[in-house]
């Protein structure tokens, strides 16, 4: 049969053609960049003009960075080595590394204290941010906040001893009580905190910060890039749970509740944070008991918190709107309470929807963190445009100062981007 | 729909329906605003009694079984559901809905939880049931809607018809007494209905407490011992299935019938 076919049927091919590599053209660098680069006559110009943008780019900065001097001890003995060579001025980071970080107050011989603090803190941060880790890990985080205070602002460890006890009284309370009655334990809760708070204060005698272990380091101390991180965290942790509760307060059935919700936001969104801020270091004393001097970190941190709780709430409401309306009636059906039916079923979905605008918040109030220095905090930017800039030996040196707290700040922002990303990926359940 | 029909023989032997009286409405009356959905609405399901609701869209026929569960508020008349009356009151609300176990048309499940999580959360959290007794509650309701083995998975990976059973299933956990079906099939395709039915079916024969609103006559006829007929707010018809279908007394339920059956 087969003879026959190959003498009668011409057209028929009789063996298989082999495989042959395809033209130069097709494949490797030159594909890529006739696809890429080179498309069009108008893409080919447009990437020869972006090369010699990003020529002239690092032509001026490469040989500034590599040129940099980082063991001068002030501005002009720079300019003596350079010769008016370009090149940048490092020294001042190395000179004034440790202002940078801490403040120019902190005391030296402490500064274990806030690294310890730091390195805790991502210790005490990674069960929270990492599902899979052992959730016994969460003790510790909750203990966490009271060690980092104690060892960075130091002083009786009696204050933050008695500020965790009424912690745990409240959630004892809670714990008791709140499972018959919502109300009952919430506000007992904070009755029993209150009362802890004051007889423990009272408790505590005058001079116990003079001979204490960790010598006490007032607010006012505090400074550098620390500052930035210990607002940052400090401002987030505490504006996410109030923009939840704020969140489905505005959802509330109850009138009341909905308006005060509803007021806040509107109103805290509707002012500038830097309005906020003055108000919180000339203003917010009025608010308080005369004799009762109210620390302005606290200060600070209560206005920016409230700022980003209102804004984190707008983001979850979003969230909450997108949930279909069917999970609400199965959790519903199913005869969940509305906490568990929150706690259970709505949130973790709102939440997981509502990541992207979180972050873009957190990251958002990390950098606002520093306004500060508008209102005399030495924060890193404080630092920078105050202590350093109007010192004589470094009066005059922008780029490398500005550039460093840049770079710091965007390596932090530019983590919390891709954790957020990571965490995406993670809780996509194929839905 | 004869396609729909189970093909193989029903159980009757507990599908009984005693003199117990499951649920009791009386001259109930809802408004969505000013709109008048239900309309003196007189019913009384016994326990194991099976019933099936029918009637054009737009009827109140699933208004009417979310009211039984209070997804929906009635705003005259009372709703007794197992010597509980159904008032504004939180507590009383809870003890019902632990008691009646629902099936929507979406499903309707969690998607950020597992099957089982699913199936186990509600008897942990409102019962109180150990994680380890829970568990093995939903791994017997799984198997006997026949997926055990797609317990680990989330739902996103399931079909309509799995969905739609383990919904079932996660219902059955809560060992109601009551089951309110609303439309369960009307979202799935032609094969995944069957599979659903067939697990109604068993569930009927086991003597459950069941209202479904349907638009599955098959299924009607086959397992149902009443069909309640609406339109327009208002049970205009009830009967038995066979006495429903061959014999409808209102020229509103033989246009309806006419207009489901005829082709």
């Amino acid at each position: 049969m087969s003879d026959s076919q190959n003498n009668s049927v011409a057209f028929v091919a009789t063996e298989v053609i082999p495989q042959s590599p395809p033209p130069a053209r097709e494949t490797g660098v030159v594909k890529w960049l006739r696809e890429n680069l080179f498309s069009s006559v108008t893409n080919g110009v447009l990437t020869v003009v972006a090369l010699y943008l990003i020529y002239l780019v690092l032509a001026a900065t490469l040989p500034w960075i590599f040129n940099g001097i980082w063991t001068t001890s002030s501005l002009s003995e720079c300019r003596e080595v350079l010769q008016g060579k370009t090149g940048a001025c490092f020294s001042v980071l190395t000179e004034r590394w440790h202002q940078l970080i801490y403040g120019f107050k902190y005391p030296a011989d402490a500064y274990w204290r806030p690294n310890l603090a730091f390195v805790l803190m991502l210790v005490a941060i990674a069960p929270v941010l990492f599902f899979d880790l052992p959730r016994k890990l969460l003790l510790f985080t909750a203990v966490y906040p009271f060690i980092a205070f104690w060892l960075i602002w130091g002083g009786t460890i009696l204050a933050p001893l008695v500020v965790f006890v009424g912690f745990v009284a409240a959630a004892v309370v809670f714990q008791k009580f709140g499972r018959s009655s919502f109300a009952v334990g919430f506000f007992g809760g904070i009755a029993v905190a209150l009362v802890v708070w004051t007889v423990g204060g009272a408790l505590i005698p005058d001079g116990a910060s003079d001979n204490a272990l960790l010598p006490a380091v007032p607010s006012r101390d505090l400074g550098g890039f620390m500052l930035n991180l210990m607002l940052g965290v400090t401002c987030v942790s505490l504006s996410i749970p109030l923009g939840i509760a704020l969140a489905l307060g505005r959802q509330s059935d109850m009138p009341l509740i909905k308006g005060i919700c509803v007021v806040f936001i509107e109103f805290i969104r509707g002012v500038p944070l830097i309005t906020l801020l003055f108000v919180a270091s000339v203003m917010l004393a009025y608010f308080f008991p005369p004799e009762s001097t109210v620390d302005l970190f606290l200060r600070v941190v209560i206005m920016i918190t409230m700022f980003s709780a209102a804004y984190i709430a707008e983001v979850i409401r979003g969230g909450l709107a997108a949930l279909p309306k069917g999970q609400y009636e199965a959790a519903d059906s199913l005869g969940l309470d509305y906490p568990q039916a929150m706690r259970l079923i709505i949130l973790p979905q709102a939440l997981k929807i509502s990541i992207p605008g979180i972050v873009n918040v957190a990251v958002g109030l990390f950098k606002d963190t520093t306004l500060v220095s508008v209102i005399s905090m030495f924060d890193l930017v404080g630092m920078i445009r105050g202590p350093i800039l109007a010192s004589t030996e470094w009066n005059g040196v922008y780029w490398e100062l500005f550039g460093f707290a840049a770079l710091l700040f965007f390596v932090v922002c530019y983590g919390i981007s891709q954790y957020s990303q990571w965490l995406e990926r993670k809780l996509h359940k194929g839905h | 729909m004869s396609e729909l029909m189970s093909d193989r023989a029903i159980d009757r032997s507990k599908m009984q329906v005693s003199d117990q009286v499951a649920i009791q409405i009386s001259n109930m009356n809802k408004w969505y605003g000013s709109f008048h959905v239900l309309r003196d609405i007189n019913l009384t399901v016994n326990e194991g009694e099976r019933i099936v609701i029918a009637g054009p869209s737009g009827s109140g026929k699933s208004t009417l079984i979310r009211c039984i569960n209070r997804l929906e508020e009635h705003q005259s008349g009372d709703i007794v559901v197992d010597g509980t009356e159904l008032t504004s009151d939180l507590k009383n609300i809870d003890k019902i809905r632990s008691e009646v176990g629902m099936c929507f048309q979406h499903f309707n499940l969690f998607p950020h939880l597992t099957i089982l999580e699913n199936c186990t959360l509600a008897p942990i959290w409102v019962r109180k049931t150990p994680k380890k007794e829970a568990e093995e509650i939903a791994m017997h309701f799984l198997e006997k809607v026949k997926i055990p083995d797609q317990a680990l998975k989330y739902p996103g990976q399931l079909s309509g018809g799995q969905q739609q059973r383990v919904a079932i299933a996660r219902s059955l956990c809560m060992k109601p007494r009551i089951m309110l079906f609303d439309e369960p099939t009307s979202a799935l395709d032609p094969e995944m209905i069957k599979e659903v039915l067939d697990t109604m079916i068993e569930l009927a024969e086991e003597g459950m407490t069941m209202l479904c609103v349907t638009h599955e006559m098959g299924f009607a006829r086959q397992v149902a011992n009443r069909v309640i007929f609406m339109d327009q707010g208002q049970i205009v018809e009830q009967n038995e299935p066979e006495e429903f279908f061959n014999n409808p007394k209102s020229d509103r339920t033989k246009l309806f019938l006419s207009q489901i059956l005829g082709h």
